[in-house]
């Protein structure tokens, strides 16, 4: 149990996706203008990712690794290869059948996430989840942490973001700097105040 | 065929006046934590214009046979398939670099430059046309990774493409490294340098006030 608190905690606060890997940064900086959409957006992806990532770790391990085919009966099989289109098939997949179960169970909260829920499938923050779970080897079991830690951290970092700029707009700011580039400054910013988690062992 | 001012604006446009970074907020996602070396920085870069250049032509040739309702699918599926050739490549001949590039290689496909000129000018213009605008985008691109990376190797490791060019105090030389730009935040303030720099060249890129 110890082990996967160690990693979720690893995933939201040391090894934000965001924050330290810079991914998801077009839709971080596009849709970080307003707490309330932020927040938004980041449920939709806690949620993407949490699925996605335990997914594709199953049809990695029993389809797509080397060796992994024997129950089928090709144990010399290797479609490591395949596995950026297959991931990206699963992502797609899975964004859309969400969108289509929450329509119909959830409607409040679809119409909530609105435009938000088919951009998460071009979200990088989404498909390198799923590619460090692969490069790191996790289990099943530490997959469904991963998703959901790394999910939670990058929620955390855009809220962040969208409070920060909300008090931005009473600044004065030189005009070259205005918009993008202070955005880009203060993300740096936070990114630096994150770097003092890495000192945390766990 | 379009005229050469035409041609010329579709494959300079990009590199300053209309840069996918400075201005489209595109391809942002997996540039930034490539560019603290520059020789991994400059194979990333390619590898992209590649992709990019390769999937505007095949998008533009079948253009006028992609029904719209599954031309996102359409697309990814091109753009995967040409990353996974790019990923082989340099599995097999630049194994190192590949190591060092990990998952980014891959995140090529969701990297919202490709996505984004696909949708927004393979679909519309000819082959001859999109390949101009894929070199110009994947130059601007690289402009903004390559300045990016000149400046934190140089400054934070003293060296530029492994070579030292400023003696390091550790190895009896005059030069203490900058240790913040080797950290990845600092990416961030040299790209808001490069937008403010840019947009006091060109103030038509001042954003309004809110």
């Amino acid at each position: 149990m110890e082990h996967y608190i160690s990693m979720f905690v690893r995933a939201v606060f040391i090894e934000n996706l965001a924050l330290s890997f810079f991914l998801g940064m077009c839709t971080f900086l596009a849709v970080s203008k307003k707490v309330t959409t932020a927040m938004g957006l980041g449920v939709a992806v806690i949620v993407v990712l949490g699925i996605s990532v335990p997914v594709s770790n199953i049809v990695n391990t029993y389809v797509l690794s080397p060796g992994s085919l024997s129950w089928a009966g090709f144990p010399d099989a290797d479609l490591s290869f395949l596995r950026f289109l297959t991931f990206i098939g699963i992502i797609a997949a899975l964004v859309q059948i969400l969108e289509m179960t929450l329509d119909k169970y959830l409607p409040a909260l679809y119409n909530a996430l609105g435009i938000f829920l088919p951009l998460i499938t071009v979200n990088c923050a989404i498909f390198g989840g799923v590619l460090f779970m692969v490069e790191r080897d996790y289990d099943f079991a530490e997959s469904i942490v991963y998703g959901i830690g790394s999910g939670v951290g990058w929620a955390l970092a855009i809220v962040l973001l969208a409070a920060v700029r909300e008090k931005l707009k009473y600044a004065d700011i030189p005009d070259g700097l205005r918009g993008l580039g202070i955005t880009f400054i203060s993300t740096g910013l936070i990114g630096l105040g994150f770097m003092s988690f890495s000192g945390v062992s766990l | 065929m379009a005229s050469t001012k035409e041609m010329k604006s579709v494959l300079f446009g990009p590199i300053f006046a209309n840069n996918p970074i400075a201005l489209q907020i595109l391809g942002v996602c997996s540039a930034l934590a490539v560019t603290s070396k520059l020789e991994n920085t400059l194979v990333m870069c390619i590898a992209l214009t590649f992709v990019l250049v390769l999937s505007n032509v095949s998008i533009s040739i079948i253009r006028n046979h992609i029904p719209s309702s599954v031309r996102i699918i359409v697309q990814m599926t091109i753009i995967a398939s040409l990353v996974i050739v790019v990923d082989q490549l340099l599995k097999a001949f630049a194994y190192d670099i590949a190591q060092e590039l990990s998952v980014f290689v891959g995140l090529i496909i969701t990297n919202c430059i490709v996505m984004g000129r696909a949708e927004a000018f393979a679909m519309k213009e000819k082959p001859g046309m999109a390949l101009l605008d894929g070199l110009g985008n994947g130059l601007g691109y690289s402009v903004v990774l390559l300045t990016v990376a000149f400046f934190r190797e140089l400054f934070g490791s003293g060296s530029l493409f492994g070579y030292q060019i400023l003696p390091l105090i550790t190895e009896g030389g005059w030069y203490t490294p900058v240790g913040l730009l080797v950290l990845p935040p600092s990416a961030f303030f040299i790209i808001g340098g490069f937008i403010w720099v840019l947009r006091t060249f060109r103030p038509e890129q001042v954003e309004a006030k809110e």
